[in-house]
């Protein structure tokens, strides 16, 4: 039996460009969410969590100064930045070695290099970088990696689905190590796309809170290695996946199930493959988007699988909802809760807003977390839940 | 390898190492939408003359005689790949002999919803004319498609879209063993639904496990599950059906 272990992970989102650095930020309750006044991201003020982008160019130059001196900054998307920075700072402290034949890069996004639609956007940029496998190879070729990267695009729940494929991939064999990036920008085409749907919040979001009324957008890059050998794991505690599913609610594409019962069978089926009972789940990180129907959906689903009880936060209260980056990032948190037997507050949440009794975190607690579950769900009926284990 | 009591009809591929012995899995049922054709288990069953990709779709709809008036609203991605599902199960009793839960939608796609972005894109080009709309917004995600198909067929088990430059068919027969393997579908539904303005290409299978499929009415038209067969197929190369 293969035990796929985290290895190293790093996120870069408003709240800074490492995960130590994002988990700081997080103690000390800072929101990352901030009014957009009006601009070219959409022509009246809307709260959105973005990257420093003065940061992300200065780091990056520097990086492309250090490692590769023939090549400018122009000749990158912003997106391709988020990724570069993000997968280079995994592989500073994890012993994987990217170019190795046995390493598989999975990216995981939802628009890719979608601001290219844009006219004049990026000048010197071929236009099929709009093709979310050709985004994909133009950073595998930029690490020298040898295999055409797997892209997952599911919406909401690839983060999620890239770590979990991930760990399928290992234990059949087929690679010994995964470098899972995901990524999304804030772009006008996605605020545009949100607010004609009107599921955009005046104010930073509020998960599961009872005055809850729609999601913040956030960009962001999570990227998570994952190995078979722990002794090139740059996380010593040995965390591992211990199981995964994801279904679908076969419902409607806009609307997630009224009863939660597709995000309910993924999550039995993740506690099963992991040979666990609900009681024994220490932490839920849930998807939590601060939508009414997302969040009370969520809510069925987990007292439906009787997790009730167990302490559940959403981050996106800190950073927004980061679509093809989430569930990177957010299971690279939920894995610094469990290195650390520490919990976070859920941001936004002040009063229960769901119609079930779930347990959401309104401060920073100690808590042991050996096994923690990690729900996501998203556009077309789709979930995923994948459950870590400390081992 | 030799399946004895196999009726000749079946195709059996030598010199391939299956991944797990134990369970021999097989396509029973496969349609490809492309160049205008309707192609059935490899036979043409439908010529097109309809030029334009949406008259092409919607002439499908009507010969598929289903009353649907979702199919109205969706892209021409998610058309061809709710058609192409609809033809594939048409001629099956999969949605009968397994409940939703472990049914699963394995895809692979090239452009991803690229022609719904533009036209969502065109939408907020001039902030004159600002209408972005949430019925253009929705499909600008390629795993709508295979959502579309779920919905209709109330099919919930396991379902992703993976995109590929072009079909990697080393890489589905590989990934769907490892979903039957670990017994998280029983069926799958797979292939490859591509379309970009005039250029369209659908590719769907059904997998199932040998012991499964009704030996007498059905083994005449199953082919082993393997990489070959795979791109066989995808490449509307003909299988020999004889041993």
């Amino acid at each position: 039996m293969v035990d796929v272990f985290i290895g190293a992970d790093n996120t870069i989102t408003s709240l800074g460009f490492s995960t130590a650095g994002l988990v700081e930020q997080i103690k000390a309750n800072q929101i990352g969410i901030s009014i957009y006044p009006g601009g070219n991201l959409y022509p009246t003020p809307v709260p959105l969590s973005l990257v420093d982008n003065r940061q992300l160019q200065d780091l990056f130059r520097q990086y492309l100064g250090e490692t590769q001196p023939g090549l400018q900054p122009g000749s990158f998307t912003h997106l391709e930045m988020l990724h570069i920075l993000s997968i280079s700072d995994v592989l500073k402290s994890s012993g994987v070695n990217i170019k190795d034949p046995r390493t598989l890069i999975i990216l995981s996004t939802t628009k890719g290099n979608i601001d290219l639609l844009e006219k004049d956007s990026y000048p010197v940029i071929e236009p099929d970088r709009i093709y979310l496998w050709k985004l994909a190879e133009f950073l595998q070729h930029f690490f020298g990696n040898p295999n055409k990267p797997l892209v997952v695009s599911n919406a909401c729940i690839s983060g999620v689905l890239a770590i979990l494929i991930g760990s399928r991939l290992i234990k059949a064999g087929m690679y010994d190590h995964i470098i899972a990036t995901g990524g999304d920008i804030v772009s006008e085409f996605v605020v545009s796309g949100f607010q004609s749907f009107q599921s955009l919040s005046p104010a930073p979001c509020k998960p599961f809170d009872a005055a809850r009324d729609g999601l913040s957008l956030g960009e962001g890059c999570g990227t998570m290695v994952l190995s078979r050998d722990h002794s090139l794991c740059a996380i010593p505690e040995k965390i591992i996946v211990a199981g995964g599913s994801c279904s679908n609610d076969a419902h409607h594409i806009s609307g997630p199930s009224r009863t939660g019962e597709g995000l309910y069978l993924a999550i039995c089926r993740a506690l099963k493959e992991a040979a666990l009972d609900p009681p024994d789940i220490d932490y839920i990180s849930a998807h939590g988007t601060a939508t009414d129907y997302n969040d009370e959906m969520e809510a069925k689903a987990l007292s439906r699988a009787a997790l009730e009880p167990v302490p559940v936060n959403s981050f996106k209260g800190y950073f927004g909802h980061t679509l093809g980056a989430a569930g990177i990032i957010e299971s690279a948190l939920a894995i610094e809760s469990m290195r650390n037997n520490e919990l976070f507050r859920s941001a936004g949440f002040e009063n229960p807003g769901t119609s079930k009794n779930i347990n959401v975190l309104t401060d920073h607690i100690a808590k042991e977390v050996n096994h923690c579950l990690k729900t996501a769900s998203g556009f077309g009926g789709c979930n995923a839940a994948i459950v870590f284990k400390k081992i | 390898m030799l399946c004895e009591n196999l009726s000749p009809s079946v195709y059996i591929c030598e010199n391939f190492t299956i991944l797990d012995s134990r369970m021999e899995l097989f396509i029973t049922r496969y349609i490809q939408l492309k160049n205008h054709q309707v192609i059935i288990n490899g036979i043409v069953e439908y010529l097109s003359e309809e030029q334009s990709v949406s008259k092409l779709l919607r002439s499908v709809y009507r010969r598929s005689n289903i009353d649907y008036p979702k199919f109205f609203k969706m892209d021409n991605l998610s058309k061809l790949g709710f058609l192409s599902a609809e033809i594939l199960l048409q001629g099956t009793d999969i949605l009968q002999k397994y409940p939703g839960e472990e049914l699963g939608i394995i895809l692979g796609n090239a452009s991803s919803s690229l022609k719904s972005d533009e036209e969502h894109q065109e939408f907020i080009r001039d902030r004159k004319k600002y209408f972005p709309s949430p019925s253009v917004f929705v499909y600008t995600l390629p795993n709508i498609m295979a959502a579309e198909i779920a919905i209709r067929h109330k099919i919930k088990g396991e379902n992703t879209v993976f995109i590929f430059e072009r079909f990697d068919h080393g890489f589905i027969y590989n990934y769907i063993s490892e979903l039957f393997r670990n017994q998280r579908v029983n069926c799958c539904i797979s292939g490859w639904i591509d379309c970009y303005g005039d250029r369209y290409e659908s590719f769907l299978f059904i997998a199932e496990r040998e012991d499964m499929i009704n030996r007498y009415k059905e083994l005449q038209e199953c082919i082993i599950f393997d990489p070959l067969n795979i791109e066989k197929l995808f490449k509307g190369e003909s299988i020999s059906w004889k041993i």
